[in-house]
């Protein structure tokens, strides 16, 4: 009962278990679960695998943590994936270096974001059917300059970032623990954090406290369309190349992996951590059954009952609360 | 209309006879050993302030809540509701006052709402129009069945809401507050109606609060007061001087704690000044000041737009015409923000909705104005500062709480309450909007509100108290400000006031207040 009316302060064995045990446990086993299924699992170059693999999808999911958090929705982030690849490979091959084209690319992202925000916030639309409209108008821009075929990348540092290992780990897991750090940070240690978990937990209650909610729901989609952003740039260098179906399906990992994380779809309680934790669960399903050779539409079926399943205790326990 | 002359001779026997009927939530007792007959035939009116206990009353005849105890017999048989629907079956239509309406749905869709014309599950549309047509024709109403009500104003609205409780043959019908939108005409045409339902034998049970109305329409007037049967009298035997002292005769005992510091004199330059304020159709033409240190106290009933007339002051409430000054200096309130930052604090009505979040922590809570709604966005949170004023607050306030992480939801009403104080006074404000700071909350805790509200008073604060309890209006304020139908009446000095006398004013009665003897 206590448990249930008092929360944590950070610090100390016994709550960070009750948050997180879940979670840890479940990726426990499903690595137990593979490592009997297939001898390949726990070889570390596997690992090493399903930490690239994952990183593409974290850092959509560590700005869809901050869309979630206020109770939202961003379905666009794989489409927005799919446009920052483009904007990037597009970019390069105009003859731009890799910083401009970087930052074209990840401010490609934010202003996708921005409008899903603008759209949500001052034009008072529902984010579920502004995303599923901007996900399917922004799949639709990625063809625009190529006419639906790839492109090509052949810049070498573009390349690096999803090739190249930095002091032992893949510069893509250095990006991902970065962006963790950065993400964590803002969301548990700043006044934007605070003012999110008020505006999630009661907006009514956040504006009467002089919260500009409208302000904070477009920063958190624009958080969202960075990070979607990011992500591209990390999947086109992994393929060495933009692909207009880039990134399809995406947005399911990143909300998975969000809600698998602890944070709540009603919004105003979820932690960045839970997130990574809920990205490695969504990458070691994927990874172990692609080891597997299980089809990718059977994967398709997983991916859609654990989401099903993580929402239901997610319900479950706030019901048991009242 | 279909009403059958069988019923048009007055009975003998009472339509409904509630027995002893009491009604709980939780510890708060909202009705208590009611015992009421309502005879066909006649206007019953029930008077009373607001929680008086009406509201609850015919929520149980119309089975939105079942009696905690007691019985009601229905032309003498035994009646317990457990739904709308069976107190509809049973012949009792219930008007509310929070219209029921589907916007998207046409006027006669909505009349027949759940039990249109059908056969074999397909709607006659036919018949349900022809049906809504004459039915509107018969009563009256120029409205046509086929418009989406969404189109329609407030008061064809509240028509609309008229006509579905009288679409069935109903033996008891229930107006809560049937006038509150209309305009002169629709109410005279109301009139007519209830004087034809007399005429055909059907009960009314009639609440409002416009005096002048219900001495008009009643046959019989009911005063109940704190869920108390008081007095009924015919319409008559009785007077409005007799029927407001019946109203508020609540004791005024002294758990009001006294000036400790005298109210600033009235030289003082006041911290808010108000002039000419205006939302159309929220309220109109509000003037007032109030000075540091002074209490003053908005009186009203329900519907009379205090709350709106104090979003607007915290910027939540847009105003099309009207000035607001701080300190003399004319200042633009567009979000609670803006009024944040002049120093203006705001414990709004509903604590629950607008005041906490019951899924974060006392501290996080206590917190959320200083530390984030006022601190620049991209600077650090400060949890040790966090912490430190939250158990000042709890400490101060003395809020009873097992720590400073249990959530808010776990907390009594009046220790929410006072979560809700703390996060105000954490910013020190310099005027302080309190609406109905005691609502639901035990007498403990009433008392030790009560008493931190004197002592702001007596450290500067300007306090604008919002409450629909006359004695703590009384009890507390050095002025008190009355309005009635979305605009100010009057504005009293403390000095020599009555309960009746704000009563008066507030019943829009204010041509009988001399009359009053204290």
């Amino acid at each position: 009962m206590s448990a249930a009316i008092t929360i944590s302060r950070r610090g100390g064995f016994s709550p960070a278990l009750r948050q997180y045990g879940g979670i840890v446990v479940a990726l426990l086993l499903l690595c137990a679960i593979f490592a009997v299924l297939s001898p390949r699992f726990l070889a570390f170059s596997n690992f090493v695998n399903i930490a690239q693999q994952v990183s593409v999808t974290a850092v959509a999911a560590f700005g869809m943590s901050w869309v979630i958090l206020l109770g939202e929705i961003d379905l666009s982030v794989g489409s927005i994936i799919a446009v920052a690849g483009m904007v990037g490979a597009q970019s390069l091959s105009h003859g731009l270096g890799f910083v401009p084209a970087l930052l074209l690319a990840v401010l490609s992202g934010a202003a996708m974001g921005a409008l899903n925000g603008i759209l949500t916030a001052k034009a008072a639309l529902p984010s579920f059917i502004v995303t599923v409209a901007t996900m399917g108008a922004y799949r639709g821009l990625v063809s625009l300059p190529t006419d639906g075929l790839p492109a090509a990348i052949d810049n070498d540092t573009w390349l690096y970032i999803g090739a190249e290992n930095f002091l032992g780990l893949p510069v893509l897991v250095w990006v991902m623990l970065a962006l963790f750090v950065v993400n964590f940070v803002a969301q548990s240690r700043t006044v934007f954090g605070r003012r999110a978990y008020l505006t999630g937990g009661n907006p009514e209650a956040a504006v009467y406290s002089g919260i500009r909610v409208d302000r904070l729901r477009v920063m958190a989609f624009v958080l969202s369309g960075l990070m979607a952003g990011i992500s591209g740039v990390l999947l086109s260098s992994r393929l060495s190349s933009a692909q207009t179906n880039a990134g399809t399906g995406y947005e399911l990992d990143a909300i998975a992996a969000t809600v698998l994380g602890g944070t709540s779809l009603s919004g105003g309680s979820g932690t960045m951590l839970g997130t990574l934790f809920g990205a490695l669960v969504i990458g070691v399903i994927n990874n172990g059954m692609n080891l597997l050779s299980v089809p990718y539409f059977y994967q398709l079926i997983v991916k859609g009952a654990v989401i099903v399943i993580a929402v239901w205790i997610d319900v479950r326990s706030k019901q048991a609360r009242t | 209309m279909q009403l059958s002359a069988a019923n048009a001779a007055v009975q003998a026997t009472p339509v409904l006879r509630i027995q002893d009927v009491s009604k709980s939530f939780g510890p708060v007792a909202a009705l208590k050993h009611v015992t009421l007959d309502i005879y066909g035939g006649r206007v019953h009116t029930l008077l009373g302030e607001n929680g008086a206990g009406k509201s609850t009353l015919i929520k149980i005849i119309g089975g939105l809540y079942p009696a905690s105890a007691g019985t009601m017999l229905l032309a003498g048989e035994p009646y317990r509701p457990r739904t709308p629907m069976d107190a509809g079956n049973a012949g009792i239509s219930i008007i509310f006052q929070e219209l029921s309406l589907s916007r998207n749905l046409t006027i006669a869709e909505n009349i027949f709402a759940a039990r249109e014309p059908a056969h074999f599950g397909f709607i006659n549309n036919r018949r349900l129009y022809d049906e809504a047509a004459g039915l509107l024709q018969r009563l009256g109403f120029a409205l046509d069945p086929r418009t989406p009500v969404g189109r329609l104003s407030l008061a064809q609205r509240q028509l609309v809401e008229i006509a579905k409780g009288l679409s069935r043959n109903a033996r008891l019908v229930v107006m809560d507050e049937p006038t509150s939108s209309l305009g002169d005409s629709e109410v005279e045409l109301l009139f007519t109606i209830i004087e034809r339902l007399r005429a055909a034998g059907v009960a009314v049970i009639y609440i409002s609060h416009r005096m002048d109305e219900l001495m008009r329409v009643s046959d019989v007037i009911t005063v109940l007061r704190d869920g108390e049967y008081v007095s009924s009298s015919r319409r008559e035997e009785t007077n409005i001087n007799e029927l407001i002292t019946r109203m508020v005769g609540r004791p005024l005992n002294n758990v009001y704690p006294p000036r400790t510091v005298p109210a600033p004199p009235a030289e003082t330059k006041p911290i808010l000044q108000v002039s000419g304020l205006s939302a159309p159709g929220v309220f109109e033409d509000v003037s007032f000041d109030v000075r540091p240190g002074e209490i003053v106290g908005f009186f009203g009933l329900v519907g009379a737009g205090r709350s709106d007339v104090m979003k607007a002051l915290f910027g939540r409430q847009p105003v099309a015409a009207g000035q607001i000054r701080i300190d003399g200096q004319p200042v633009s309130l567009r979000h609670p923000n803006d009024a944040i930052k002049r120093g203006i604090a705001f414990v709004t009505e509903n604590r629950k909705e607008e005041g906490l979040v019951l899924r974060h922590s006392v501290e996080r809570n206590i917190a959320a104005v200083r530390y984030a709604g006022l601190a620049p966005a991209l600077s650090l949170a400060r949890p040790r500062a966090e912490r430190q004023t939250a158990s000042e607050e709890v400490e101060r306030l003395q809020i009873k709480t097992p720590s400073l992480l249990t959530l808010a939801s776990a907390l009594s009403g009046g220790n929410q309450q006072k979560v809700v104080l703390g996060k105000w006074l954490a910013v020190r404000p310099h005027i302080l909007i309190l609406d109905e700071p005691t609502r639901g909350i035990d007498v403990g805790a009433k008392f030790e509100i009560y008493r931190i509200i004197r002592e702001l008073a007596a450290q500067g604060t300007a306090i604008l108290l919002v409450s629909s309890e006359l004695p703590e209006i009384l009890g507390l304020s050095d002025r008190v400000v009355v309005m009635h139908e979305k605009q100010i009446v009057t504005t009293l000095p403390r000095q020599g006031l009555t309960q009746e006398i704000v009563m008066m004013h507030a019943a829009g009665a204010q041509g009988h207040a001399g009359e009053v003897t204290p």
